[in-house]
């Protein structure tokens, strides 16, 4: 059709309409993530050194650590627990229909917009003078915090967090419920199985990958998440996002510079790998979905 | 053949819901409505506390409207206004972040989907990666890269915007490539060209009101990720709505608990209208 070199002319220019995108994401995903990761292995006079990445395995430091698994690991099989139940409650409703609408919105809302209002509604129910806390004391005489304040602990941190992680399992999981189809329940029905049989040996083997890439995303979500826990815990740092925050703030944590560095450093691996088994769970369910 | 095929069960409805439920595949009417009614009235708990905080008298215990009418007073203007000028910050960022979705993400979307098919798994691949990278990690990075940008644009707040267009990426990504694989772009960008269309025209007039579902849906989500962004503000030392409002609940917490209602309100209402362009767009899709 045309002359080679007015192609290949034609080529460069189709090119140039992808540098604005690409030199954005360079400056402002690439460059940071790099400089994050790599700040850690250097001094604040610029000189290389294994202190600071040394420094994760710090106990106190990889104390943080062990408390974000814990909180991120419970939040997020209850959270999927739940999630699932919710969404096999909606199996078979329309999905322009008005519950589904109203329930995708305020999952998306409570999902991932939450963060410093989810820790107010959480100080406004379950905090001292929480309603619920009230209610509790004068109606059945529980005292919540009883055994100390712990609202402005990690333990305190559950209840919000799975607040949030319920609505982005039904976000999530409700396409890979929806892909089930009706004739392998028929099939199952027409072969003499049950209810049960249906549910066990046919609806969970194909749903387990998605399920279990679900519950890796949600972990991830949990790991990651900052604003709920800066708002509801202004004192200490007992998770990484918040140890992050200490040596933002005061540039030197256990006496050693560039500690946000190695920190940033240790989340990222732990999320590369949650994210890794979430995106290959992922493809395997796909071949379900079709 | 997808489109049609999620329209058509509306007519046999009332035979396969029974169906799917005699054979197991869906809840019984009971099941669902206990399910939704105990989930639903526990995640509805901490939003009535919140109402019920913002009419809590704090020194009687008792019940008082102080807290509403209060944000009507005279001197309401002045009392709260760290709290408007950071509503105002953030409706600028959200602003802008959408304008970088418009002008950065959109048009270069469309290029690979129509000219670069093989870069689009590239695309997307690089779309997710915030997901990956937390913001407080970008945070870290974003520090040194920002005292540079203070130096080129100047300190005002919707530089904050060019951080918010990398934490939306996946969100506008999604939503934008839902409608670009629902409709077949590169049919209707070859028929517009091949009646003489030049690429202006056809991506004004012929591609870009085919995504106009897509378009709007990552514009609004982009402004509901925006008016919740805590993260990057906080730790960056920028005033939005809410570090504001964090600030403002140590001295007054039944605003901030006010105005915690309204936003997440406002975003609600947001992402039920995308729900409902989405659905009246799938309707009319198949019979235009």
């Amino acid at each position: 059709m045309s002359p080679s070199h007015n192609r290949a002319r034609r080529g460069f220019a189709k090119y140039i309409g992808l540098t604005p995108f690409a030199i954005y994401v360079l400056l402002f995903l690439a460059v940071p993530t790099t400089l994050a990761v790599v700040t850690g292995f250097f001094t604040d006079t610029g000189e290389f050194t294994f202190a600071n990445v040394l420094g994760i395995f710090d106990p106190l430091i990889l104390g943080t650590f062990f408390s974000s698994f814990w909180l991120s690991a419970v939040s997020a099989v209850i959270g999927a627990v739940v999630g699932a139940l919710v969404c096999f409650a909606l199996l078979g409703t329309r999905a322009e229909g008005a519950l589904r609408t109203v329930v995708d919105s305020a999952s998306s809302v409570l999902a991932q917009f939450g963060g410093v209002m989810l820790a107010f509604a959480f100080i406004a129910t379950i905090g001292t003078q929480g309603f619920v806390t009230a209610v509790l004391a004068d109606v059945f005489g529980i005292d919540i915090f009883a055994n100390g304040v712990w609202i402005y602990q990690v333990p305190g941190l559950l209840l919000p967090y799975i607040y949030f992680q319920v609505p982005l399992m039904i976000i999530t999981f409700m396409p890979a419920l929806e892909g089930l189809k009706i004739q392998w329940a028929e099939a199952n029905a027409t072969l003499g199985g049950s209810r049960v049989t249906y549910w066990t040996r046919i609806a969970a083997p194909v749903l387990a990958p998605s399920f279990f890439g679900s519950l890796l995303l949600l972990f991830a979500n949990a790991f990651s998440s900052y604003a709920t826990a800066a708002a509801l815990i202004s004192q200490g740092s007992q998770i990484v996002p918040l140890q992050i925050r200490a040596a933002l703030v005061s540039e030197t944590v256990l006496g050693r510079e560039n500690m946000a560095g190695s920190l940033a450093l240790g989340m990222i691996v732990v999320m590369v790998v949650v994210m890794w088994g979430y995106s290959v769970l992922q493809s395997r369910t796909a071949r379900w979905q079709r | 053949m997808m489109v049609s095929a999620g329209t058509l069960p509306g007519r046999d409805k009332t035979s396969r819901v029974s169906n799917a439920t005699r054979v197991g595949a869906e809840p019984s009417r009971t099941a669902r409505a206990v399910i939704l009614g105990v989930v639903g009235v526990v995640f509805a708990i901490p939003i009535v506390g919140m109402i019920i905080f913002t009419f809590r008298d704090g020194l009687t215990g008792t019940y008082t409207l102080d807290h509403w009418t209060g944000l009507f007073a005279p001197d309401a203007a002045r009392t709260y206004r760290n709290l408007f000028t950071a509503i105002g910050n953030s409706l600028t960022l959200a602003a802008v972040t959408v304008a970088i979705v418009l002008v950065l993400l959109l048009p270069t979307m469309l290029l690979v989907h129509l000219q670069f098919p093989r870069l689009r798994r590239v695309l997307e691949f690089i779309c997710i990666i915030p997901i990956t990278v937390p913001a407080v990690v970008l945070v870290v990075g974003l520090a040194p890269v920002y005292s540079i940008v203070v130096r080129t644009f100047g300190g005002s707040i919707w530089t904050l915007a060019f951080a918010y267009g990398i934490t939306v990426l996946p969100f506008a990504y999604r939503a934008i490539q839902s409608n670009l694989e629902s409709v077949d772009v590169i049919t209707l960008s070859e028929a517009a060209r091949s009646l003489g269309a030049n690429w202006f025209s056809v991506t004004w007039r012929v591609l870009l009101p085919n995504l106009r579902r897509g378009v709007l849906a990552a514009s609004f989500i982009s402004v509901a990720v925006v008016l919740g962004e805590f993260t990057i503000a906080s730790l960056l030392n920028r005033v939005n709505l809410q570090t504001a409002l964090l600030q403002v609940s140590q001295s007054d917490p039944y605003v901030a608990v006010i105005f915690s209602l309204l936003a997440l309100a406002f975003a609600f209402v947001l992402l039920l209208l995308i729900g409902r362009f989405g659905s009246t767009g799938r309707d009319r899709s198949p019979s235009a």
